[in-house]
């Protein structure tokens, strides 16, 4: 329970909390105790992630093949006019049957004040769908702007090799103001406010119905993130992604972290869009041998793929880690 | 003294303290927020200047709560057999992503038959509550130019309409394709008098259909009231000149703004004219089909 909390609080904004050490069980206090970083292997490890050049890309050729084929199926769907994937990602139906995006249909809902049945399937279909797939599994698997912007965060990170640029990080509570805000401001004007802006929604539409001039914004986005501040709209933003985390946080899909493995070397945090989810991973700090990560987390499997020793897993609640 | 300058200068950036590290992000966080905010905000200006008047497309709500209702989809867009129906940019602030309908370039001929927009809307900002082409209420047609419109000066029209334009726009035409609308320009009229904007007329198409005695898909309660009908103002020296009269049963389609051959259209829909009171509320009633009937 306290773990839900916590994901919860974290997913607001919080930094993640000092675990009570006088609470762990016996064998965590062991491990804890026992284990010493172990420079040399950590050393050797690194000579090899050196010599590789290239980070494990698994889980990240998988993901951007989901994020492609989805997107491509809404734009052949319409091209080929074969009905089978309508609409954009706002708001669509599967060979039919309606899916409505979650902060989408929110706005909708609260500008509007007014509910038909089909929005309500919708919403329903799209609330089961990702609570069962983890929530913020839609920004990484799906959402376009999360492509574009990963390809924006390695310029970042090159030029930041380079020295020629600095990143700027903001306060994790910014996006749950975004996200308040454009609450407020869809139920006080009365319009869906947040669609003047979002990424997600001007891209998707984009790909399907052809470019415009929504683009530029979409340009300036990933340029202020290129050159200010990594990742600015996914990490501190898009109040989307608070609406999927919030359903991830009773999601049976996780990513989790095996405390017996690990030799805290920190890899997976480097990569890590949202790193505070892996706060657990700092040597000392996981309060069970096995942690789930919390909500904030996307699900994108770049942190499964670079650990060296193998302590960071996809979890299926029901089925183990047998993915 | 240039030492004593560059010691300085060394002296006045000092490394940030946690503290002061931690207030720059805070005030960083808030200048991200008010700048995103305001941003957003902008989108208020197009819609409270009311910068562009859209046709929207058929059952749409009224205008403030059409912006709200509608999720930015584009389904709409999609099932719709002519290609009528566009998405605005983001120059339409909180109308971003919104679907319109230009007229001159595509209108709504209703070759659907069943509003197909209406039924793939999946938020009802196009209202469930119309089932028929003729509860439509889009807008009201109106003879914007009527100087140069060919029936006001008496004048017939030859060949294809639209034709000088290199328009690629489609049109139904029950005659030669009961299911898919044609090129306009593959058609050749040859008419004494101009008379396209009434012949055309997709509600004008119905109720001719129905004087017949062949309603649309054999429903008697489909049967509009008339929409447009051309008048004789003056008939000299063997020159008749008529005048388009729009009648209480013109939806708004755009039908007769496509297809005006005028190098300008010289009618056109006027969004701020609307049958009744405005909503969407022709009801197919008892004394259509009796008409009906009484042609037997």
């Amino acid at each position: 329970m306290s773990g839900f909390v916590e994901s919860i609080k974290v997913l607001f904004g919080a930094a993640p909390s000092r675990p009570d050490k006088t609470k762990f069980s016996p064998e965590v206090k062991e491990l804890h105790a026992k284990k010493k970083l172990d420079p040399e292997r950590i050393a050797a490890i690194h000579e090899e992630l050196a010599e590789a050049k290239k980070l494990p890309q698994k889980w990240r050729r998988r993901r951007w093949a989901v994020l492609i084929i989805v997107n491509l199926l809404f734009v052949l769907s319409y091209h080929l006019d074969i009905s089978l994937l309508e609409g954009s990602l706002t708001g669509s139906r599967f060979m039919g049957f309606h899916m409505a995006d979650l902060n989408s249909a929110l706005q909708v809902m609260l500008a509007y004040k007014h509910v038909v049945l089909n929005l309500i399937i919708g919403t329903t279909t799209i609330f089961i769908m990702w609570w069962l797939l983890g929530g913020r599994t839609f920004c990484s698997w799906v959402c376009p702007y999360h492509l574009v912007a990963e390809w924006a965060e390695s310029l970042h990170l090159k030029l930041a090799e380079k020295g020629w640029v600095k990143d700027h990080p903001f306060d994790r509570r910014t996006r749950t103001w975004f996200w308040l805000i454009f609450v407020t401001l869809a139920i006080v004007t009365g319009y869906t406010v947040y669609e003047t802006i979002s990424p997600t929604g001007i891209l998707s539409r984009a790909l399907i119905y052809g470019p415009g001039l929504a683009l530029l914004w979409v340009a300036l986005l990933l340029l202020f993130e290129i050159f200010y501040s990594r990742r600015a709209w996914c990490r501190y933003g898009c109040p989307i992604g608070l609406t999927y985390g919030l359903v991830g946080t009773i999601s049976p899909l996780k990513v989790q972290y095996h405390l017996v493995d690990c030799l805290h070397e920190g890899e997976c945090r480097k990569v890590c869009m949202v790193p505070h989810v892996l706060d657990t991973v700092i040597k000392g700090k996981a309060n069970d041998l096995d942690v789930d990560i919390g909500a904030d987390c996307t699900r994108c499997g770049r942190c499964v793929e670079v650990c060296p020793t193998e302590s960071l897993t996809f979890k299926f609640k029901g089925i183990g880690d047998k993915l | 003294m240039a030492n004593d300058t560059k010691k300085n200068t060394v002296k006045a950036k000092p490394r940030l303290t946690r503290k002061q590290k931690e207030r720059r992000q805070l005030l960083r966080s808030l200048a991200y927020t008010v700048g995103i905010t305001g941003v957003a905000l902008l989108g208020y200006v197009p819609v409270l200047g009311q910068w562009v008047k859209r046709l929207r497309p058929p059952g749409a709500l009224e205008e403030d709560r059409f912006l709200s209702a509608c999720i930015k989809c584009g389904q709409c867009v999609q099932v719709c057999p002519v290609e009528a129906i566009k998405l605005a940019d983001i120059d339409e602030g909180f109308g971003i992503g919104v679907p319109y309908i230009d007229p001159r370039k595509q209108a709504c001929d209703f070759s659907c038959d069943g509003l197909q927009c209406v039924l793939a809307c999946p938020t009802g900002a196009l209202t469930h509550d119309i089932d028929y082409p003729a509860q439509v209420n889009i807008g009201k047609a109106k003879l914007d130019k009527p100087q140069i419109c060919l029936a006001m000066l008496g004048k017939g029209f030859k060949g294809a309409t639209r034709a000088q334009d290199n328009f690629d726009g489609v049109l139904r035409f029950d005659e030669v394709d009961r299911w898919n609308a044609v090129p306009l320009t593959s058609q050749e009229f040859d008419l004494e008098i101009c008379d396209l904007c009434v012949r055309l007329c997709p509600i004008e198409v119905r109720a001719n259909q129905c004087d017949a005695g062949h309603p649309p898909s054999g429903d008697h309660s489909q049967c509009p009231p008339r929409a447009i009908k051309l008048v004789e103002i003056s008939n000299e020296n063997g020159v008749k000149k008529m005048k388009p009269e729009i009648l209480d049963g013109c939806v708004g389609c755009g039908v007769c703004e496509m297809v005006c051959p005028t190098a300008e259209p010289a009618i056109v829909v006027d969004i701020n004219e609307h049958r009744g009171d405005g909503k969407n509320q022709w009801e197919p009633d008892s004394r259509d089909i009796k008409t009906v009937k009484e042609l037997g």
